[in-house]
């Protein structure tokens, strides 16, 4: 039997209903994630903005929570980046460089390929005992910044691996072509050419992947960095704490008095992140030259 | 000249060489956390049978009467990843489709990096968020609920996981061939049923990817867990007492002084092996998916 016209104009007026239902809920979902972030954001910055001083941001932490300061941690992370950033960039854009310019489509390239994903997607506790067993322990180096830094760039460093690959893929290759035709060696075409016009891509990459590190506890935490440090680190040896361990050590104490610290805490890491990522995107804008090909 | 050149190509010979190092480095990586995993756990189970490790029903290596039974950790990680996976999965899909199949460019243009924004904040934050802020607003809604407890950590870190979801998914509904949508439109469907019946079912190995990442992702996470659900390994699936991960385990040997080579000391690499070849898998089949969507309509 055929559908009446009533009939056919009740089921288009139901379809239509249930599409206009369909985007009401989707629109309310997407706009009640985006409040929650926002309430977290607010929640930790209304807990913590009454206990952000210059006070705190001197002083060392204290059994006393309102003398409690983030010094030691702010520092600590500080030394942490730059060392992990020494280690890791270099190594990372090696092999970013290895797989994209030299290596050659085979099995070997494929493994690594593979690997380095996987890699990407271990959890950032495990890396903490790798670091314990192999550098705290085989190593010898203890519950040191180097350790540490270590462990930090064994973890960053598949990502800023994945980033440089897309830098230099970024790259056409009749750049290289017309380098090589004006006789430059491999290295040559790599070091002016490429290097030159990947940087940008490579240095964002790098900053973006140092940032995901910077708020990383567990891996840290395992690898056996200490909670409570009353001086600053004074060589690669010493030891150090980073400021979302601080944060962790505050939030799991019994008094409330820390609570407010830890958020404090959370308000200064979160505007370090900011600074690096402003950091990323302003020096993406300004080293990136456009390309008239 | 003639050396010139020689010296020249030597310089290349090192650099290309050093590059491969670099490369090769991570291969040494993975190498390593499987070395140490495995050496460690295999003097774990000198001590310990496998078969108390799987079947005992108590955790209690810290204690003077100690039981070595996994069950109580995997039950408290399956039990918060679980309730991640139920608000991250079903938030992260009707973002997806409404991202990829309703919403004007300019939405999606600014809506994406925002919930990026989601996956980028430190997961201490989300802890503490977890902790002394959704847990005391369940607690008005259900008062046996515990200070510690699996369902706050479950809903936060669902929260932090939406970002992953929806990214993945979207990516395979965009990459879902526009025909499909216009030979469906010919036929009548409307935009919702072409999103639901053409887009949803063909990009569905994409959708599993993501589902499987996204629980990986929730085993693996270890500060809102720590934090927020309790550190008190139970053989329990109710969401409102205190529980403990495999993660949060991990991290509770590690703040106290438990001096290497001692049996404790093992447990968190008999654990962290649970962990690691669990994620390693959950991982690789979301890949192998993955491969098969590129390869089907790229």
């Amino acid at each position: 039997m055929r559908p009446q016209a009533a009939e056919l104009y009740r089921m288009l007026a139901r379809r239509h209903w249930a599409e206009q239902l369909f985007k009401i809920a989707a629109v309310a979902t997407l706009v009640i994630v985006l409040a929650t972030l926002a309430t977290l954001l607010l929640d930790a910055v209304m807990d913590g903005a009454g206990r952000l001083s210059w006070q705190f941001l001197t002083s060392f932490p204290s059994r006393k929570p309102e003398e409690a300061g983030i010094l030691a941690a702010l520092v600590g992370t500080t030394y942490l980046m730059i060392l992990t950033a020494v280690v890791a960039v270099p190594v990372g854009v090696g092999a970013a460089i290895y797989l994209e310019e030299y290596a050659k489509k085979g099995w070997f390239s494929r493994v690594v390929e593979v690997n380095i994903a996987n890699l990407a997607g271990v959890p950032s506790i495990i890396y903490g005992l790798l670091g314990l067993e192999l550098f705290v322990r085989a190593m010898g180096l203890d519950r040191s910044l180097l350790a540490g830094a270590l462990t930090m760039a064994l973890l960053v460093l598949p990502i800023i691996i994945i980033a440089g690959r897309e830098a230099l893929r970024a790259v056409p290759p009749s750049i290289r072509e017309a380098s090589y035709a004006l006789g430059a060696s491999r290295w040559q075409t790599i070091r002016y050419q490429v290097l030159s016009l990947a940087f940008p891509g490579i240095l964002t990459g790098s900053i973006l992947a140092l940032s995901r590190a910077i708020g990383e506890a567990a891996p840290l935490i395992t690898m056996g960095a200490l909670t409570y440090i009353a001086f600053l680190p004074d060589g690669l040896l010493a030891p150090f704490t980073v400021l979302p361990i601080q944060i962790f050590n505050w939030v799991s104490r019994p008094q409330k008095g820390f609570f407010a610290a830890a958020a404090a805490g959370i308000i200064v890491l979160l505007v370090v992140l900011l600074l690096m990522n402003a950091l990323a995107v302003y020096l993406r804008q300004r080293y990136q030259r456009r390309l008239y090909l | 000249m003639l050396l010139r050149a020689r010296r020249k190509r030597v310089g290349e010979r090192a650099l290309q060489l050093s590059f491969f190092v670099c490369g090769a480095l991570s291969l040494l990586t993975t190498f390593g956390i499987v070395a140490v995993l495995i050496f460690e756990t295999v003097e774990f189970f000198a001590e310990v049978s496998l078969l108390e490790f799987l079947t005992d029903t108590q955790w209690t290596p810290l204690f003077a009467q100690k039981h070595f039974g996994i069950l109580p950790l995997l039950s408290g990680t399956f039990l918060t990843s679980a309730i991640a996976i139920l608000v991250a999965m079903p938030v992260g899909l009707v973002c997806a489709i409404y991202l990829s199949e309703f919403a004007p460019e300019p939405v999606r243009r600014k809506t994406k990096p925002v919930l990026e924004v989601l996956a980028g904040i430190p997961t201490v934050v989300y802890g503490y968020f977890a902790l002394l802020f959704v847990t005391p607003l369940l607690q008005t809604f259900i008062p046996s609920l515990s200070g510690f407890n699996a369902l706050a950590p479950g809903v936060v870190m669902g929260i932090m996981i939406i970002p992953l979801v929806s990214s993945l998914s979207e990516d395979a509904m965009y990459a879902v061939p526009q025909s499909l949508r216009e030979a469906a439109h010919a036929l009548g469907a409307s935009r919702l049923q072409v999103a639901l019946r053409v887009v949803v079912p063909a990009a569905f190995s994409g959708i599993a990817a993501a589902f499987l990442l996204a629980v990986s992702r929730a085993i693996g996470e270890t500060m809102i867990v720590a934090i927020a659900a309790g550190q008190q390994p139970r053989l329990t699936l109710n969401p409102l007492v205190p529980v403990e991960t495999m993660t949060a385990y991990i991290v509770q040997v590690s703040l106290g002084d438990t001096p290497t080579g001692t049996l404790e000391y093992r447990t968190i690499f008999a654990v962290g092996t649970m962990l690691f070849f669990s994620t390693l898998i959950l991982n690789l089949f979301s890949r192998s998916l993955r491969e098969r969507i590129r390869e089907r309509y790229e």
